[in-house]
C-alpha cells in the first residue's frame, strides 16, 4: 500500500531565490525515488508531500527532511515525492540533487 | 573513435530519459509538454497501491533537431520497465496527433520498453494501436517518425511492432528490438527452446548488431547520445514511402528472408550464409571493425531493394 | 462456433475461402455486397509464416479487388514463441502486416474485424485491432493475460486482481471489459448478416476508440490527455 505523508516546516528567514519554477529529480525504480520541487505561495513556509511503498517510516522521512531544510535556506517551496522504498541516504541525495537542479547550480 | 572521443562519450544507455532528450536535442531548445509538475499519473497504479510517477514514465515534448522542428518523447528505463499504461501512452499518441497540427519536420521516439503494462494491461494494449494510428496518419502526411533504441529494456511487445511501423530505427549495439522477450518464450518452451540466462543468445537473436544485418534498423551507432543524434539528424528528412509499390518490395524482401534463413536455428548460421567472412566474431567486434568487415554483405535495406528491383 | 459456421451465417452460405496453414481467404456475398474475408483459423499462434501470409492476403485484395471491404476473421491464441520467430524477426512480419492494413485504409477499404474464436495479446493488436471497427460474437474469449498468470507476473495477489475485476476494466479479461474500453464497437448478436451489413453502413473512422472509452466510463484518461497536449500544443 502507499503511505501518503505530509510535513509542514518553517520556511528560512532569508531565502535563497530558485532559477527555475520547478524541477523533477529521479526515477521511481525499486529502492529510488522521484523527488518535484515547486516554487509555491506558502506564506513562507515550505511543505513537503510524501508517498511511499516502505510503511511505517514517518519518523525517518521527518529527521532526513529537517536534515534538508537545515542546510538549505529555502522559503516557499513545495516538495513531492514519489518513494519506492529509498533508504534515507538515497532520499537525501535526491533531495540534495532537486536542490541544486532548481537552483541552477552544479553538485559538488 | 580516438581517445578524446571516448573520454567525453556520454552513454545513452546510462541517461535518463529526459537526459536522452536535451542530449539529441539542439541544446536549450526542449519544451516539455505534461512535465512533472501537471502530475499526470496513472490512477489504476495508484488502485493498485503502486508508486507512481509524476510524469507515467515518459517525457513529451518539442525542440530543434539541426534548428529544424522537432517533437520528441522518451519513455524512462526505470519506471515500470517503460512499460505503456493509460496515460503513458495517451502522452504520445496526444504527440503524434498535435505533430500533425504543427510545423514539424520529424517526430522522435526514444522507445526502451517492455510493452503492455500488465497493470493496465487492456489499456495498454489498446493504446499501443492508438500510438501506431496516430503514427500512421502521421506518415501519411510526409513526417517522417525516427525510433531511437539503445535503453536497458529493449523494445518489445506491440512496441516491438509499432517501432517497424515507424519510417526509420536507429540502434545501438546495447539496444535489443523484437516482438516476445527471452523469459516469455522460456516460459513458454522451456529453456531448450530459449535459455533467457544466456545474455550472448539474447543479443545474437535480438540485439543491435544482427537487427542491423537483417535490414531491421537503419544504422547501428555506438552508445553515445552525440551518434544517436548525428543519426537522427541523417534521416529526419527521409520519409519512408507506404505505398503499394513499397509495400511490394517490403513483401518480397520479407519473402526472401524467410526463403534465406526460415530453417536457421541461430543468428551466427543467418551470418555464416551471409557470407561474411570471420562472423563467428561479429559479438566481439567494435562498432567501427564491425561496419567495416560487413560492409561488402549487408542485407541493408538499400542494397535488397536495388536487388528486388533487378528482378 | 468454428469459422465455416460462423461465415455460414454471416454470408448465408454464400461465400468461399482457402486454407492455406492456420489462414484463410476469400470472399462472400452480403446482401449483395462482395466482401473480402481474410483471417486465422484454430486459436492460430502467429508466427512469421502466418504473419506474411496475411499480409499476402491483404495485398492480393488491394491489387485485384479495388475499395472491396476487408472482414477480418479472428481466432488467436496470441504470437508464436519460438527462437526462431523472434530471430527472424515476428515484430516486423506483424508490422509489414499492420502497413498493409493500413495501404488498404488509405486506398478506401473499410476494415471490420470479428472474434469468433479467441483473441489475445499481440495475437489480436496485429490483426483484430488493425480494423476501423472491431466486433465480437457473445462466446468469444478475448484477453491480454489470464489473471492467474499476471498476479505472477506482477506479484499482485490474484485475489485482489478479481476484486478489482469486478469495478474496472482496464486489466479484467472479456468482452465486457473490451467493450467498456472502447476497444470493441460492439457484440454482434441476431443475424449476423445484419450485423455485417450495418457495420459496413457506418461512417468511416480514422479511431474512435479513446473517445468510445470515455463515453462508456472504461477510459476516462486517454482522450483527454490527448486532447490537453493538442491544447498545450497550441491546437484546438
Amino acid at each position: 500500500m502507499i503511505e501518503q505523508l505530509k510535513f509542514d516546516f518553517p520556511g528560512h528567514p532569508s531565502p535563497v531565490q530558485p532559477a527555475r519554477g520547478n524541477a523533477c529529480i529521479g526515477v521511481v525504480n525499486s529502492g529510488n525515488l522521484e523527488v518535484l520541487i515547486e516554487s509555491a505561495a506558502l506564506g513562507g513556509r515550505c511543505e513537503v508531500d510524501v508517498k511511499t511503498s516502505a510503511n511505517g517510516f514517518k519518523s525517518t522521512w521527518a529527521a532526513v527532511l529537517e536534515d534538508f531544510f537545515a542546510r538549505n535556506r529555502f522559503a516557499d517551496i513545495k516538495i513531492s515525492i514519489n518513494d519506492y522504498g529509498a533508504t534515507p541516504a538515497i532520499v537525501s541525495l535526491r533531495l540534495d540533487q532537486a536542490a541544486a537542479e532548481i537552483m541552477e547550480k552544479e553538485m559538488r | 573513435m580516438n581517445l578524446a572521443e571516448w573520454r567525453t562519450r556520454e552513454s545513452f544507455y546510462e541517461a535518463t530519459a529526459r537526459r536522452r532528450i536535451t542530449g539529441v536535442l539542439d541544446q536549450n531548445s526542449f519544451q516539455e509538454i505534461l512535465g512533472p509538475a501537471d502530475r499526470i499519473t496513472s490512477p489504476h497504479l495508484e488502485e493498485l497501491g503502486f508508486p507512481v510517477s509524476f510524469d507515467d514514465g515518459v517525457v513529451i515534448g518539442s525542440g530543434l533537431l539541426n534548428g529544424n522542428n522537432v517533437m520528441i518523447a522518451a519513455q524512462e528505463s526505470g519506471f515500470m520497465g517503460g512499460s505503456v499504461g493509460e496515460v503513458h501512452g495517451a502522452k504520445m499518441t496526444g504527440l503524434l496527433q498535435s505533430a500533425l497540427a504543427t510545423k514539424t519536420t520529424a517526430v522522435l521516439l526514444l522507445l526502451d520498453t517492455g510493452g503492455v503494462r500488465l497493470h493496465e494491461a487492456n489499456a495498454g494494449l489498446v493504446a499501443i494501436s492508438e500510438i501506431q494510428r496516430a503514427a500512421f496518419r502521421l506518415r501519411e502526411a510526409g513526417i517522417p517518425i525516427l525510433v531511437l533504441i539503445g535503453g536497458n529494456n529493449g523494445c518489445y511487445g506491440g512496441m516491438g511492432i509499432f517501432a517497424r511501423c515507424c519510417d526509420h530505427v536507429i540502434m545501438s549495439e546495447e539496444g535489443r528490438l523484437s516482438l516476445a522477450g527471452p523469459e516469455v518464450i522460456e516460459t513458454a518452451g522451456g529453456v531448450e527452446e530459449f535459455d533467457s540466462r544466456d545474455r550472448a543468445l539474447v543479443w545474437r537473436t535480438m540485439g543491435g548488431k544482427h537487427r542491423f544485418l537483417l535490414g531491421e534498423a537503419d544504422r547501428l551507432v555506438i552508445d553515445d547520445i552525440r551518434a544517436f543524434r548525428a543519426a537522427a539528424i541523417e534521416l529526419m528528412q527521409k520519409p519512408e514511402p507506404l505505398t503499394l509499390e513499397s509495400m511490394l518490395q517490403e513483401h518480397r524482401r520479407l519473402a526472401e528472408r524467410l526463403e534465406a534463413y526460415g530453417d536457421c536455428k541461430d543468428a551466427l548460421e543467418i551470418w555464416k550464409r551471409m557470407g561474411i567472412p570471420g562472423s563467428d566474431s561479429i559479438p566481439i567486434m567494435d562498432n567501427e571493425a564491425f561496419h567495416a568487415a560487413i560492409k561488402p554483405y549487408v542485407a541493408s535495406k538499400e542494397t535488397q531493394e536495388k536487388k528486388c528491383h533487378e528482378r | 462456433m468454428n469459422v465455416e459456421q460462423t461465415l455460414d451465417k454471416i454470408f448465408s452460405r454464400e461465400y468461399k475461402i482457402e486454407r492455406d496453414g492456420l489462414v484463410i481467404s476469400g470472399s462472400g456475398i452480403c446482401k449483395g455486397r462482395t466482401v473480402a474475408i481474410i483471417g486465422t483459423v484454430d486459436h492460430a499462434a502467429i508466427g512469421v509464416d502466418s504473419a506474411f501470409r496475411l499480409a499476402s492476403a491483404v495485398l492480393k485484395v488491394i491489387q485485384e479487388f479495388p475499395k472491396r471491404p476487408i472482414l477480418l476473421m479472428v481466432d488467436t491464441q496470441g504470437q508464436r514463441l519460438t527462437l526462431q520467430d523472434e530471430l527472424l524477426a515476428n515484430n516486423a512480419y506483424l508490422a509489414h502486416l499492420a502497413k498493409c492494413f493500413e495501404l488498404a485504409r488509405r486506398m478506401g477499404h473499410r476494415i471490420v474485424s470479428l472474434v469468433y474464436g479467441e483473441a489475445v495479446s499481440g495475437g489480436y493488436f496485429a490483426t483484430g485491432m488493425m480494423a476501423e471497427r472491431a466486433y465480437a460474437l457473445p462466446d468469444a474469449q478475448i484477453r491480454v493475460m489470464a489473471l492467474d498468470a499476471m498476479a505472477r507476473v506482477t506479484k499482485i495477489p490474484l485475489e485482489k486482481l478479481v476484486e478489482l475485476c469486478k469495478t474496472s476494466a482496464i486489466f479484467a479479461p472479456g468482452i465486457p471489459s473490451f467493450v467498456r474500453l472502447g476497444i470493441l464497437e460492439d457484440v454482434w448478436q441476431g443475424t449476423l448478416e445484419d450485423c455485417l451489413d450495418r457495420a459496413l453502413r457506418l461512417p468511416v473512422v480514422y479511431d474512435n476508440r479513446a473517445q468510445l472509452g470515455r463515453e462508456r466510463g472504461g477510459r476516462e484518461w486517454a482522450a483527454n490527455v490527448a486532447i490537453r497536449i493538442r491544447v498545450s500544443a497550441g491546437l484546438a
